[in-house]
């Protein structure tokens, strides 16, 4: 256990600390949330305004939730591109032959996602409030929605490292990011799931993501929440890609 | 050999690299495809606020992936100026007789030529999904005209940062920059019915609202002159001096010494 622990920690600082000296890491982690709300929250404001479109903290809130799991999900990725470089400049192979205990590794690599997405929706958090944003949830509310935001960057974390440790190139990058923007934007993201129409409603309502980000918006607005709903399928998905994320360590343990 | 000939050389060049990198030409389609689809789905009620133009927002959406199209495309043309320099095929190309404007040339019209593909096959799709032209016939040529000037626009910016730099990473750098554009525009809900004021003004003073404004009035309204020529008037002007600019770059990259 005390192995598995040091390999961890070193993996996380190493990753931690690349990820705070270097701009060209930070600023897009960071930018980029601030930008999608932005454009959401301010240019779509008008939706709000929607015959039939309910929800008591305001457009921001609604918007906030769906960018804060989406720069959550996004962290998880950036890190499996970080992984996918390691193994590309051969670094991830010298870890490997030098490591105790490999699971340590991939540990390391979710415990600086977490860090990662803890900064990025700390700022969020930040300026959402700054810009006027409701919260009618209490103090467990916003904990809950906390702990969704982490479950989503943890599974997205171990979605990627399987296909970094996979694949372990760089060029891998579009096959971790596309189907998380895919299944992100088939959520209801611009108006509640009961003012979808189409394939997109269809398509929606069997997308597990959706209970996350309505879960989410409950939170925020201090609604009911369906907690075992909600925590259950955030739950499965992360025990699922945990899975998913230990067998392509494997893999790359056993490609050498 | 004539330019023309030299142009036609590079421009087989040009699209050939193109069509032998599938990471260059599935993106710019399939990728404003899926973004369309899906502010389509999620979208749709928007068209039930008072004063919204179209009962269809497919009719409004179709603009967004010409743009975003226009935005692979300059990344493309300056990712692939950008390889030659880092490369030295620039370099050995300033060895030969070659016009430096027939490369330049070719260059673009390999990036157009794929444009010119997705366009039509956007435009496919969306008829397929249930687009309305208001405009008729000459209404989709005019909009395939605006559609190829606005990828030559944002192509030639990208040639110019790819020249300018030589660097297949800034070209990467600044799409950011233009991604923003596009999302701080009126691609998502007409500038009226923008509620906040501060997006409105932002949205008001940013040229890509003209580019979207222009492509969808002819879907939407038929033949809106001052949109069209708004349209028209901004894709040139940021073409033309970004033609140039590439052009001067171009110059400086070749200098035989």
């Amino acid at each position: 256990m005390r192995r598995f622990a040091d390999v961890a920690r070193g993996v996380a600082w190493r990753s931690i600390h690349r990820f705070v000296t270097k701009p060209q890491f930070l600023l897009p982690s960071l930018i980029f949330p601030l930008f999608f709300f932005v454009a959401f929250a301010g240019g779509l404001s008008n939706v709000s305004n929607v015959p039939g479109f309910d929800f008591p903290s305001g457009y921001t809130a609604f918007q906030f939730v769906f960018v804060l799991l989406q720069a959550s999900a996004f962290g998880g990725v950036f890190t499996g591109f970080s992984i996918a470089a390691d193994f590309e400049s051969g670094f991830a192979r010298r870890m490997m032959l030098a490591a105790p205990n490999r699971l340590g590794i991939l540990a390391g690599y979710a415990i600086a996602a977490l860090t990662r997405a803890g900064i990025v929706g700390g700022l969020l958090f930040a300026v959402a409030l700054a810009t006027g944003m409701r919260v009618h949830g209490d103090g467990v509310d916003l904990f809950g929605l906390v702990v969704l935001a982490l479950l989503v960057n943890v599974t997205a974390t171990m979605w990627a490292a399987g296909v970094a440790m996979r694949l372990r190139t760089i060029q891998a990058g579009p096959a971790m990011q596309m189907p998380v923007f895919v299944i992100l934007f088939l959520a209801p993201v611009y108006v509640p799931l009961d003012l979808l129409s189409g394939w997109i409603e269809a398509v929606a309502r069997v997308n597990p993501y959706t209970a996350l980000v309505e879960g989410g918006r409950e939170l925020i607005s201090g609604g009911a929440v369906r907690v075992w709903l909600v925590y259950g399928v955030a739950v499965a998905l992360l025990a699922g890609f945990a899975v998913w994320g230990v067998r392509g360590l494997r893999r790359a343990e056993s490609a050498g | 050999m004539s330019l023309a000939e030299q142009g036609a050389e590079m421009a087989r060049r040009s699209i050939l690299q193109t069509l032998r990198q599938p990471a260059m030409v599935i993106p710019p389609i399939a990728f404003p495809l899926v973004l369309m689809a899906v502010n389509v789905g999620g979208l749709q009620s928007a068209t039930r606020l008072p004063g919204f133009p179209t009962d269809n927002y497919l009719n409004f959406a179709i603009a967004f992936p010409f743009i975003q199209g226009a935005l692979f495309a300059s990344i493309n043309a300056g990712s692939s100026l950008a390889r030659d320099v880092e490369t030295g095929f620039m370099r050995r190309l300033a060895l030969t007789p070659m016009q430096r404007a027939a490369l330049l040339m070719g260059n673009l019209a390999g990036v157009m030529t794929v444009a010119l593909c997705s366009s039509v096959i956007y435009l496919v799709v969306g008829f397929a999904a249930g687009l309305r032209f208001e405009a008729g016939v000459g209404g989709v040529l005019v909009l395939l005209a605006l559609g190829l000037l606005i990828a030559l626009a944002f192509a030639s910016l990208g040639a110019l940062i790819g020249l300018r730099t030589g660097s297949g990473e800034a070209v990467q750098g600044v799409f950011p920059v233009f991604f923003v554009l596009v999302f701080l525009s009126s691609n998502a809900l007409p500038r009226e019915l923008i509620e906040q004021d501060w997006f409105r003004a932002i949205a008001t003073v940013n040229p890509v609202s003209y580019l979207f404004e222009g492509l969808r009035s002819l879907v939407i309204f038929g033949w809106d002159g001052e949109a069209l020529a708004l349209g028209f008037g901004v894709a040139l002007a940021i073409a033309l001096p970004a033609v140039l600019g590439a052009s001067a770059a171009l110059n400086t990259r070749l200098v035989r010494t």
